[in-house]
């Protein structure tokens, strides 16, 4: 082959190369870009809107000031109850699945299907815990939404801690037993403590998936304009509040509804980085 | 020698630790089936919840374009319409986008900088999508209202064919902005599994394949990605299972009307946005019911596209190990 085609082609090659990590480089900018642009917006309408009103004064009317008090307490009442139904659930399946039945058909079973819940529509779940409480009581409710909240609490769970399990060493397992501790408080004793920062990180990853989710909450617990924190009847959280605010057409609202916004989103972040901290420790 | 009363008080104890240890086994494996019962019910309660619709409408609710509350006449077609688009527009765009970020991730960029990147890739993950609506609603909407929509109808609605895809007013929200909110949205599910299969590939090969004289793009297009392909699309199927599910982030922007339009900068519904907008407000069992019926679509549909994923993620560990 004359030596001229071959340098042709090997620059075409190289034109190709150029061309395509000029695009992945483009393709970079382009996603992250739009990531930094989110945020940005979300830091200025949202900061500009926040003052110390925001956290002691109820939701107001429309054209008039007020704050997000009521929301903010109805979303923190929410979240506890989801943790404290989801937690010990999720802890103890995801015991089930690395200590005793590691290598069932029972778990790789709930593992799937596990998995499958981890993604599945969150307003599917809404209409769900609807079918299945509000309905029967015949009211929207806190508890309603606090359960929907739980169902989405209990993959993550499972998941981390049968990740975390899975990764205690088998000699503690068996020093416990050759002491003779029963397994049930080896368990307890020796690989829960073995494994408690990345259980830990669970929960916290779960609180911050719970933290902004909105769709399963719009028709259990509801919403509420006015100071409640009876669990029988509609209470407000954040998120409902953010999307009933955002798309109205009074200015007050929707400023407060990017304030909502910039509270969750600063949640989440300082939840999913402390528990990158927690897990990353124990790595080290 | 053990005396009879310690022997006997020995054995109590024996007997308590015992009973414990298979009190706790039998909680943690009714934990466990408890996940296994959580999915039944959510199928069964949205099965119970569809039967008014199936009674009334049998598969007609499919394929019908009515949505009418006051008549009483529903169908499911503009809803399943809008979600399937919608996902297809934020896949044309994400999954190039996500693919070339997880290139750009693990063959070109600075080794100090892949780390904070990744990071924040997955940070992003983690935003509640109901701050994508807003952002879409009060900035993407009104920018797209005067920039890209005028365009696209001057340039492209012009064209014979696909100009019907551009044609109208620009609304600023409709189906191509709910489309692009979610690819934003599924960026990052999109680019760190795809970051992370790429990386499973074992070094040797890319190694190798430079060996000849390869190019990085080579490497990459012939090397890398064939390799880490199952992977990929488990990846895909893992956003296109987010998109068709989500719902706030569309809900702001898709501007809730029950038609069927061939242009993409019409106003339009998906499925979860018509739950979300409507529910609350649904008197009369008919109405809720087939509510209902549409969120036993959506997680039939959406169960098919995970299971799918699972199994395909499932395949590349187990060949990882």
């Amino acid at each position: 082959m004359p030596e001229t085609v071959l340098v042709s082609r090997y620059s075409a090659r190289r034109r190709r190369n150029i061309i395509a990590t000029g695009v992945a480089l483009a393709a970079t900018a382009l996603g992250l870009g739009w990531l930094v642009l989110i945020l940005g917006s979300l830091l200025w309408q949202g900061f500009s809107g926040l003052s110390l009103a925001v956290f002691t004064e109820m939701t107001p009317p429309p054209g008039s000031a007020g704050g997000l008090l009521n929301p903010i307490v109805g979303s923190l009442m929410l979240t506890i109850i989801a943790v404290a139904i989801g937690t010990p659930i999720g802890i103890l399946a995801g015991t089930y699945m690395a200590e005793y039945g590691r290598y069932d058909r029972l778990t790789s079973v709930v593992r799937f299907i596990n998995d499958i819940l981890l993604s599945a529509p969150s307003i599917v779940i809404g209409l769900f815990i609807y079918e299945v409480m509000v309905a029967p009581m015949g009211h929207f409710s806190g508890w309603a939404g606090g359960v929907a909240l739980a169902v989405l609490v209990i993959p993550v769970v499972v998941r981390t801690t049968e990740d975390m399990l899975t990764l205690v060493p088998n000699a503690l397992r068996e020093a416990a037993t050759s002491i003779g501790l029963p397994r049930s408080l080896s368990i307890m004793h020796i690989c829960y403590r073995a494994a408690r920062a990345g259980m830990v990180t669970g929960v916290l990853l779960a609180v911050a998936r719970i933290t902004g989710e909105t769709a399963p909450l719009l028709f259990t617990s509801l919403n509420n304009q006015f100071w409640s924190t009876n669990l029988n009847a509609p209470i407000a959280s954040l998120p409902v509040i953010i999307f009933q605010f955002a798309l109205s057409p009074y200015k007050d609202w929707q400023s407060l509804a990017w304030t909502g916004a910039l509270i969750i989103t600063l949640t989440v972040l300082t939840l999913s980085i402390t528990a990158r901290a927690l897990a990353s420790e124990r790595k080290s | 020698m053990i005396g009879t009363a310690e022997a006997v008080t020995r054995a109590k104890v024996l007997d308590r630790l015992r009973l414990g240890d298979a009190a706790f086994r039998q909680v943690t494996r009714a934990a466990a089936f408890g996940v296994l019962v959580l999915l039944s019910a959510v199928i069964i309660s949205l099965i119970g919840g569809s039967i008014p619709v199936i009674r009334t409408f049998g598969f007609g609710f499919l394929v019908s374009e009515s949505w009418n509350p006051v008549t009483d006449k529903y169908g499911a077609l503009p809803a399943i319409y809008g979600t399937v688009i919608t996902s297809f527009i934020a896949m044309l765009i994400a999954v190039p986008v996500g693919l070339l970020i997880a290139f750009f991730l693990t063959e070109l960029c600075p080794q100090w900088l892949r780390r904070p990147i990744g990071i924040a890739i997955e940070l992003l993950a983690g935003i509640p999508s109901i701050i994508y609506g807003i952002w879409g609603l009060f900035v993407l909407a009104p920018f797209l209202q005067v920039t890209l929509q005028p365009f696209l109808i001057d340039t492209l609605g012009n064209v014979p064919g696909i100009g019907l895809l551009f044609a109208g007013p620009p609304y600023g929200i409709g189906m191509l902005t709910a489309g692009l909110i979610l690819a934003i949205m599924v960026l990052p599910f999109i680019t760190s599994i795809s970051r992370d299969v790429f990386e499973a590939v074992p070094i040797v090969l890319k190694e190798a394949a430079y060996g000849v004289g390869c190019t990085t793009w080579e490497v990459v297009r012939n090397v890398v990605l064939p390799y880490a392909r199952v992977g990929v699309i488990g990846g895909i199927m893992l956003g296109l299972g987010r998109a068709l599910g989500e719902t706030m982030a569309v809900t702001f922007v898709i501007g809730n009307a029950h038609r069927i339009a061939t242009s993409l900068l019409a106003p339009g519904t998906t499925i979860s946005a018509t739950i979300a907008n409507e529910f609350t407000e649904a008197v009369g069992d008919l109405y809720t019911s087939a509510l209902i019926t549409l969120g036993l679509i959506l997680f039939v549909i959406t169960f098919i596209v995970l299971a799918a994923a699972r199994y395909l993620l499932m395949r590349i560990e187990r060949r990882i190990g």
